[in-house]
């Protein structure tokens, strides 16, 4: 496809642990063992803000544990990761290693879950309202007067039905987030993600699940998340999907970094097609 | 048969006593115990199998407080020694099991609730406890002191006498806890009404739904898990306050594990996660145990049911069976209790 963004790439290196000009998030030395398996490795990766990153691998090449680690989810056995902000012409590192989920949450990056995770016995507009920061209201001492968090509930509710009008989900509003398809929930996870407008949004495998037709419009909410300014971190085996709609592509295996690049460099990346895609699928890439 | 039993049973006695029950004060301390478990259990889903050690310790840190006169000898100083130690609790509690899986709380609850209970009744507490005697002392008990004497004789604004009639007539002291205590009720559903239309309450249900999911979208959860356990297990401790005002005198006999279970009863039966459940959970199970237990009195009494199938020491086991038939019948085609909501019914057998 021809509407990558590459350009705030340059002309990086498409070499495992490569410098990006503009990383969000950085990590280092990040190692997880279960028993005597090291799910997860990394020696140095950084990930560049403002485009599509995806997180590619066969199945066990801990990409999923790497989400865990680095949201807070899971410990790692040793490591650091740094997240980068940047508002108002200041830019500022924050650690994250060793906070726990809902603190690295707050500090602008979300995540979401390869289960999709909706709060089955909520209505969807509350499953939204749920997603948004500093809500005042929240804190036990604002509860009980609604004076307090009142004004604030109401701008959180046009900010909901602007995101749920746009996900194609205004019509299921009052309904319980039971009722919803597997697709549907995808969709509601990734617009409740939104309600915290964060600077960096984990998707583990947004597609998974979901019907093609489906499959098209959250793709195109991906890209207009990264349009909009968000970065993008995500997981998926929907080759179609991650060579359609990604900047850049990490390759994981046993753990470790093992290859990254844009579509084309990881596509005829030889240790890519070797390690992890194999010939047959080698062979399909040649069309994309 | 049929038309002989009619004629020996007394429909009147029958309906007036369950009616009386489902109104008194125990009605209305298990439907304030059962209050704070909404909480818990209905709206954050922490499984909390212990209510009964929240009771014991609003009851006997009141009693306590009060008889050793540590607090001066006031008994609103006393209540609150009694709702702070209730706040201990659960704090010793949650601190260490609340950040585990949900059953490892369950357990905490259970164990917390015997060891208060156990320990209560030690000798080596005698002097504090009045172990196996609870509180207030043989002597104070013979002499007719008791440490309720302020609330429901000082404090009393309602002049000696019975109020009411036929079944329903209650003496000013009776009158009076009863009033307190559905007060109590109404307060603190009042207060569980206010929280969950709030974004605080949103946190706390979607707590419920998935502990993860509320993380993932920056909620401190164990900070929620904590709050939530600590405002019901207070509600809870009322609860025992009450009751203790109501008998005069505490003792461990009260705190049996089986009350928790009872309260779990009301809950479910009214519906969880329902402001209502509580209330109406409450005033239909002492309804029903009363009804059933009068009945069978009654059946037994004039003989149509025969000694040599069911004799009249027998029939608070019976009740207790045919509560239990009532429970089951009421998962199998209303899980969401009396007045809960379909939708958010926490237990599904089908």
């Amino acid at each position: 496809m021809s509407d990558n963004k590459t350009s705030e790439l340059g002309n990086v290196e498409p070499t495992p642990g490569s410098t990006k000009i503009d990383p969000i998030l950085t990590i280092d030395n990040v190692v997880r063992s279960f028993g005597g398996l090291r799910a997860v490795d990394i020696d140095h990766l950084e990930v560049q803000r403002g485009i599509i990153t995806a997180f590619i691998g066969p199945n066990g090449a801990g990409k999923t544990t790497l989400f865990n680690l680095i949201t807070g989810f899971d410990k790692p056995d040793s490591g650091k990761w740094t997240f980068h902000q940047l508002a108002n012409a200041k830019s500022w590192t924050t650690d994250l290693s060793g906070l726990r989920p809902h603190q690295i949450a707050n500090k602008g990056m979300v995540r979401t879950f390869q289960l999709t995770k909706s709060l089955a016995k909520m209505t969807v507009l509350d499953n939204m309202l749920l997603g948004a920061a500093e809500q005042k209201g929240e804190s036990l001492r604002n509860a009980l007067l609604p004076s307090r968090w009142r004004q604030q509930e109401n701008i959180i509710l046009g900010k909901a039905e602007d995101l749920l009008e746009r996900f194609k989900l205004s019509h299921m509003r009052d309904e319980y987030a039971a009722t919803l398809s597997g697709g549907q929930r995808k969709l509601l996870e990734m617009a409740r993600a939104l309600m915290s407008e964060p600077k960096l949004i984990l998707l583990d495998e947004p597609m998974a699940g979901v019907n093609p037709v489906l499959v098209e419009s959250l793709l195109v909410h991906i890209e207009n998340l990264r349009d909009e300014g968000v970065s993008v971190l995500f997981i998926e085996h929907d080759m179609d999907a991650i060579m359609g709609i990604s900047d850049w592509i990490v390759v994981l295996a046993e753990g470790q970094v093992i290859a990254e690049g844009t579509p084309s460099d990881v596509s005829k990346n030889p240790a890519v097609i070797d390690a992890y895609l194999g010939t047959a699928i080698a062979e399909e890439l040649k069309d994309v | 048969m049929l038309m002989n039993l009619f004629a020996e049973i007394d429909v009147g006695k029958l309906f007036g006593l369950a009616l009386r029950t489902s109104i008194g004060v125990q009605a209305a301390t298990f439907s304030l115990a059962a209050v704070g478990l909404n909480l818990h259990y209905g709206y954050t889903g922490l499984l909390n199998f212990g209510v009964v050690a929240f009771m014991a310790a609003g009851a006997y840190g009141m009693a306590i407080f009060f008889t050793q006169g540590w607090l001066g000898g006031s008994i609103l100083l006393a209540i609150a020694g009694g709702l702070a130690f209730a706040v201990i609790i659960a704090l010793s509690i949650g601190l260490p099991s609340l950040r585990l899986r949900a059953d490892y709380l369950a357990l905490t609850t259970i164990a917390i609730a015997e060891v208060l209970r156990i320990s209560f009744r030690s000798q080596r507490l005698l002097d504090i406890t009045g172990g196996p005697f609870g509180l207030p002392s043989i002597e104070d008990r013979n002499a007719n002191v008791s440490f309720a004497d302020v609330i429901t004789v000082d404090w009393n604004p309602i002049g000696k006498g019975n109020y009411g009639a036929w079944f329903l007539e209650f003496d000013e002291k009776t009158l009076w806890v009863m009033i307190i205590g559905w007060s109590l009720v109404s307060l603190a559903s009042l207060l569980i009404w206010g929280l969950m239309r709030s974004p605080w309450g949103r946190v706390i249900k979607a707590i419920r739904e998935d502990e993860d999911a509320a993380r993932a979208l920056g909620k401190n959860v164990f900070s929620y898990k904590l709050q939530s356990l600590i405002i019901g297990g207070v509600i809870a401790s009322l609860a025992g306050i009450v009751r203790a005002f109501d008998m005069g005198f505490v003792e461990t006999q009260q705190f049996r594990p089986q009350t928790t279970f009872f309260i779990w009863t009301v809950l479910i039966l009214g519906g969880a996660a329902s402001i209502w459940g509580p209330i109406i959970g409450s005033m239909t199970f002492w309804f029903v145990i009363i009804f059933s237990e009068e009945l069978l009195r009654q059946m037994v009494d004039s003989g149509w049911i025969p000694e040599a199938i069911l004799q009249s020491n027998d029939i608070a086991s019976v009740r207790m069976i045919l509560m239990g038939i009532m429970l089951a019948t009421l998962m199998i085609w209303r899980p969401q209790g009396l007045v809960g909501k379909k939708e958010e019914a926490q237990i599904d057998v089908r």
